[in-house]
């Protein structure tokens, strides 16, 4: 069976250059602990103002690198720059919102007091902390619970807080680990129209999740990441490669004519079925010619949707082929 | 410096709302009042001196000083132990940290708040009990303010050491070893003043040694000092070295100013050893 050749980079790459005007920009970063190896040359780039999903099986590295990004863990090799900045700069910090995967909050304080701590520590002017604490309560939708400890809160609503924690000060851009992780359907329904709402203002929102279908509602752009490196980056349609993915069903091609189709697309050998990747429409016509004239018989001709799950699956399994 | 500041409030305020100060509080009052009638039964003893009360009065507040800086040695290290340990295994440091604000200025808003929380309780429970012997006996120490910033200082040395190993290593590991630290150092006093009552080289250099590797016990026999009468130190004095060897609640001399010196910059090197441990530490 002929495989679809992996997508390795961005279809439209950002120069190194840009980084300054980039979100996020990181080239060849390496995390390693002891001999593990976390993270083995990541390059990537978030562009301003879009929700950028960055998946990956458990273990890929995609914890360790947002850990770089917001300067908990220390590169062992590469650069990376959030907001312009290299990571870890000082100021660039206040323009930066966060979300750690596993975290917990001062039990002993109040919700409204967590938030006021945090916007204390970003530098926010006091005159501006009531509205804030306010506005991202409302949007959480902890308003009710604003001053109960935080101790009493369930996991979903700690994750509530947290995220409310990461939208104090306008950020300009917000980093998520699976923010949706602890919440029920309406959590993660909340969850998506806040990242929407982020967008909206014009934030960029880096999500880090293994929750397809989420990814897939809402992110403009993703970044595939398996062992520590990225092995497919671009926008939804061209990971899922709906530029032009057809299948048909057809018998009767002589053997060894299939390799010969090659040339209108990835091929992909599923016995009857044929499925052909990053063919354009125009060319359809022009294929099921080709399978005719070399005697093979067309029942059907459809195209290919696929799920970014199948993708995913696929991806990983090209990966460790 | 406000992020300093911001991290040593919340650290008083957190010992202040899991109710560690109201206990401390309670306990030491409790005991203050227990100890203060302990002491005023001294004079209706029969046929007791005034020189005699003056002189049992000034034992007794040497050992209920030792319970004090106990305490507060305990005390200190079980705060000190969790503080940056337990922000890092519960997440509350991977929220704080991606802030506009430094490690350091992280570790020493605690060390900050921890040294308050120290010198506090040390001041407090310390003039607190010196008045109740004076209103119980009418003795006073000769020099209690000394003495109780000796006493704070060991519970701040202590503090530091544990706050190090806080950056490293488990609260419940980082704890144990700093208090295996402080009774290694209280038995390397003992060491040293047998050594010297004995004049035996080897033992005392090994008192010496562990006095320059934790200043503990040597603080503590700074804060003896300032709590001994004249008249009692020339009575022990005239007793020659050998009735004062490994005595652990004596001191016949005020620590040297040198020595001061070498702890100020232990204090130094620690703090900045702690700093650079959790600079480099991955999270």
């Amino acid at each position: 069976m002929q495989r679809p050749s992996t997508d390795r980079s961005d279809p439209n790459p950002i120069e190194a250059a840009d980084a300054a005007s980039l979100a996020v920009h990181t080239q060849d970063l390496a995390k390693r602990y002891g001999k593990t190896v976390a993270l083995s040359g990541l390059t990537m780039s978030v562009r301003r103002a879009e929700v950028f999903g960055f998946l990956g099986p458990n273990g890929a590295g995609k914890t360790t690198a947002v850990k770089l990004l917001v300067g908990l863990a220390h590169p062992t090799a590469g650069e990376a720059w959030v907001l312009g900045a290299p990571v870890g700069d000082l100021q660039t910090r206040r323009r930066l919102g966060y979300l750690p995967e596993l975290f917990r909050y001062q039990g002993w304080m109040k919700a409204r007091e967590v938030l006021g701590l945090h916007c204390e520590l970003s530098g926010m002017a006091r005159s501006e902390w009531k509205a804030e604490i306010a506005s991202a309560l409302e949007l959480v939708g902890l308003s009710e619970r604003a001053d109960d400890k935080v101790e009493g809160f369930s996991k979903g609503m700690q994750q509530r807080l947290g995220l409310g924690v990461a939208l104090l000060g306008r950020p300009e851009l917000v980093l998520l680990d699976e923010p949706t992780s602890a919440l029920d359907p309406v959590g993660r329904h909340d969850v998506r129209e806040i990242i929407r709402t982020l967008k909206a203002r014009g934030t960029a929102v880096f999500l880090n999740s293994h929750l397809l279908s989420e990814v897939e509602q809402i992110c403009d752009r993703l970044a595939v990441v398996d062992h520590g490196r990225v092995i497919a980056t671009g926008t939804m349609a061209q990971i899922l490669g709906q530029d032009g993915a057809v299948r048909v069903r057809v018998t009767g091609l002589p053997a060894g004519s299939r390799a010969g189709l090659g040339e209108f697309g990835n091929l992909e050998d599923e016995g009857e079925w044929l499925t052909f990747r990053g063919l354009p429409s125009e060319r359809v016509p022009q294929l099921v010619a080709e399978i005719v004239r070399q005697g093979g018989r067309v029942y059907a001709v459809e195209p290919r949707h696929e799920t970014l799950e199948d993708r995913f699956l696929q991806l990983l399994k090209e990966q460790d082929q | 410096m406000t992020q300093v500041l911001t991290i040593a409030r919340l650290t008083i305020l957190e010992a202040s709302r899991r109710k560690l100060l109201l206990a401390l509080g309670v306990l030491t009052i409790l005991v203050i009042v227990l100890t203060s009638w302990g002491f005023s039964r001294l004079p209706t003893m029969s046929g007791v001196t005034p020189a005699e009360v003056r002189l049992a009065s000034s034992q007794l507040t040497i050992l209920v000083a030792f319970m004090f800086s106990g305490v507060l040695a305990l005390g200190s290290t079980l705060v000190a132990a969790p503080s940056i340990a337990s922000d890092i295994e519960s997440g509350i440091a991977l929220a704080i940290l991606p802030r506009p604000i430094r490690r350091s200025q992280l570790l020493m808003g605690k060390w900050l708040g921890l040294a308050f929380l120290v010198t506090l309780y040390a001041a407090g429970s310390g003039l607190l009990e010196l008045l109740g012997i004076w209103l119980a006996t009418g003795y006073t120490p000769p020099n209690p303010v000394a003495a109780l910033t000796f006493v704070a200082a060991e519970g701040i040395v202590l503090m530091t050491l544990t706050l190090l190993l806080s950056t490293r290593l488990a609260p419940m590991t980082g704890g144990v070893i700093a208090l295996v630290l402080f009774f290694v150092g209280w038995i390397g006093g003992i060491a040293l003043a047998i050594g010297t009552g004995f004049d035996n080289e080897t033992i005392k250099n090994i008192g010496t040694g562990s006095r320059l590797l934790i200043p503990t016990d040597a603080l503590w026999h700074g804060a003896i000092f300032h709590l001994e009468p004249p008249d009692f130190l020339a009575l022990a004095r005239a007793g020659g070295r050998g009735a004062r060897a490994g005595n652990p609640f004596f001191a016949d001399a005020p620590l040297p100013g040198i020595y001061i010196a070498w702890v100020v910059g232990w204090l130094a090197a620690i703090i900045g050893l702690a700093n650079w441990s959790f600079a480099k530490r991955d999270l």
